[in-house]
């Protein structure tokens, strides 16, 4: 019977929405820093993946180590894609950084494959692969590590944007480029800043969901867009919102393969996609254009 | 205190300053007057280094600053209140005013950001009633008074205000003029920027005509205020007065 496989749809559904959620953050930290989206959102994923393999696969380094050297190698892909390309264009134009980003994906993405091969690699969980039967819902524990983690990153962002100073005029960067450089605040230094952290963020997500999928030079294609329709969905630029968008994105998946067919998982993503630009395209966190006159 | 030289700046293919030259003395608060589209904020953002000018140079101090960039400005101790405010609706008046500290070394930002608070909130008691309450959320005059807190919060030397009293009540207006009289006396030099040729030539020093991006007049209140150009144009009083005396 379909009803007691439930809190199993659940479970996978949240596994999954955790990852989107993480990648829609990371679009969206980009996005409140300077206005573009970034289509290499899903490089930074794959890379993080594929240095962590790397790292523990042939340099042999422990998981401890080779987790935050990982990632902080992918902050440095996002570090160098600021101050090449993105300052280098010299442009206020969305459009031509959009294009950018776009070129950076195809070239990571390459490089990656001379790199890393066209075959897909994984990475053992990191704690064990018995199931933690809770009901009718088998746990990996690795899905464990993927909640936990999340909701770590979640936290300390929270922190971040709402505690810190840096953080605070990340936030009002976003909220008035103007206003911001007038006070002091160096708008560059900012989007600098943006895209390390969503290098950080995209490599923890690859590197945490590697063990229960796979990851390939060109996985991190699907992974953006699942993050994308999360991000639009939740209110594109609305931490709340990439958080849940990504949940929700990902139990409406989960649930869509187990009652329809596993079949359309991938294009449910996309429908919701869709309904949401049709019906609401500020999302459900997003704030709606209203201008004073 | 700042001298601009010979400043033209460019919007696409349309001129928006023509060789503009003038200087602010330390100490002073010089306004700078003229109508819509005459440039006003266009030199401000150039000063400020939010808008490259074409040609000229600008010296604040003895530093040349038309290179830099507008953080660079906010640490030399230049600051922009910008018409239209330009605070952070989102944010809570404290963070707004804990924002204009960003430009500090961050020790003096810890140890000073209460007791500098303190001071806005003296000169503007209302931000006080507020602290807690969006940005977004407040009348026209308190978001002014907001923005030139804020600005006040990174210690500046020099102020440039854009039109500060633009849509505001009379008596607001008259606020912000007072406590723009009372950062001189305490030693900020001000550059005021003003359509409205009346306030701004009641508490200035001495001021400059701006007109189709070109300095055309300038002096003290007294002398400008007996000119017939500027009675004609920016005071509302026609030539008929004249005829009829």
């Amino acid at each position: 019977m379909i009803w007691s496989q439930l809190p199993q749809f659940f479970v996978s559904g949240l596994t999954s929405g955790s990852i989107y959620a993480l990648i829609a953050l990371g679009f969206g930290i980009i996005h409140n820093a300077t206005g573009i989206v970034n289509f290499a959102q899903g490089e930074f994923v794959m890379l993080g993946a594929m240095t962590m393999i790397s790292l523990t696969q042939v340099v042999g380094l422990p998981l401890l180590v080779a987790f935050p050297l990982a990632v902080l190698a992918v902050m440095a892909v996002g570090w160098l894609m600021e101050i090449g390309p993105i300052r280098r264009a010299r442009s206020n134009n969305i459009l031509i950084l959009v294009m950018i980003t776009v070129g950076a994906s195809i070239t990571m993405r390459e490089t990656a494959m001379h790199i890393w091969g066209k075959t897909p690699r994984t990475l053992p969980p990191f704690s064990g692969e018995e199931p933690l039967v809770l009901g009718n819902a088998a746990i990996l524990p690795q899905t464990l590590w993927i909640l936990g983690i999340t909701l770590l990153v979640v936290i300390l962002l929270g922190f971040f944007f709402n505690r810190t100073m840096v953080g605070k005029a990340m936030r009002a960067v976003a909220e008035n480029r103007r206003g911001a450089a007038l006070i002091g605040i160096g708008v560059y230094r900012m989007t600098l800043l943006s895209f390390v952290l969503s290098g950080g963020i995209g490599a923890v997500a690859g590197i945490i969901v590697t063990p229960i999928t796979t990851m390939s030079y060109s996985a991190g294609v699907m992974l953006a867009l699942k993050g994308f329709a999360a991000a639009i969905l939740g209110g594109y630029g609305s931490m709340k919102g990439a958080v849940l968008g990504g949940l929700l994105l990902g139990a409406m998946e989960s649930f869509g393969a187990g009652f329809v067919s596993s079949a359309y998982k991938d294009a449910f993503a996309f429908l919701i996609l869709l309904l949401v630009l049709f019906i609401r395209p500020a999302g459900l966190f997003g704030k709606e254009e209203i201008k004073r006159v | 205190m700042l001298r601009v030289k010979n400043v033209s700046a460019y919007y696409g293919n349309i001129q928006v300053l023509r060789r503009v030259t003038f200087h602010v003395n330390k100490g002073e608060i010089v306004s700078l007057i003229g109508g819509n589209g005459a440039g006003k904020s266009t030199l401000l953002n150039v000063i400020s280094g939010l808008h490259p000018p074409s040609a000229g140079t600008i010296f604040f101090e003895r530093q040349e600053i038309h290179k830099l960039a507008p953080d660079k400005m906010v640490r030399l101790g230049l600051l922009q209140v910008p018409e239209q405010r330009q605070i952070f609706n989102s944010m809570t008046v404290t963070e707004n005013l804990e924002l204009g500290s960003y430009s500090l070394p961050k020790k003096e930002q810890k140890r000073m950001a209460k007791s500098q608070r303190q001071e806005i909130y003296a000169l503007f008691p209302i931000l006080q009633e507020r602290a807690q309450q969006r940005a977004g959320t407040l009348s026209g005059g308190e978001q002014q008074m907001l923005s030139i807190g804020r600005a006040l919060m990174a210690r500046p030397r020099m102020l440039l205000l854009d039109e500060p009293s633009l849509g505001l009540a009379p008596l607001v207006a008259q606020e912000i003029l007072e406590v723009t009289c009372k950062l001189r006396d305490n030693g900020t030099t001000v550059l005021l920027v003003e359509q409205n040729a009346q306030t701004a030539l009641e508490i200035c020093d001495r001021a400059y005509v701006l007109e189709a991006g070109r300095i055309v007049l300038e002096g003290t209140p007294h002398e400008l205020l007996a000119n017939d150009e500027v009675r004609r144009a920016f005071l509302g009083k026609d030539y008929k007065e004249k005829w009829e005396r």
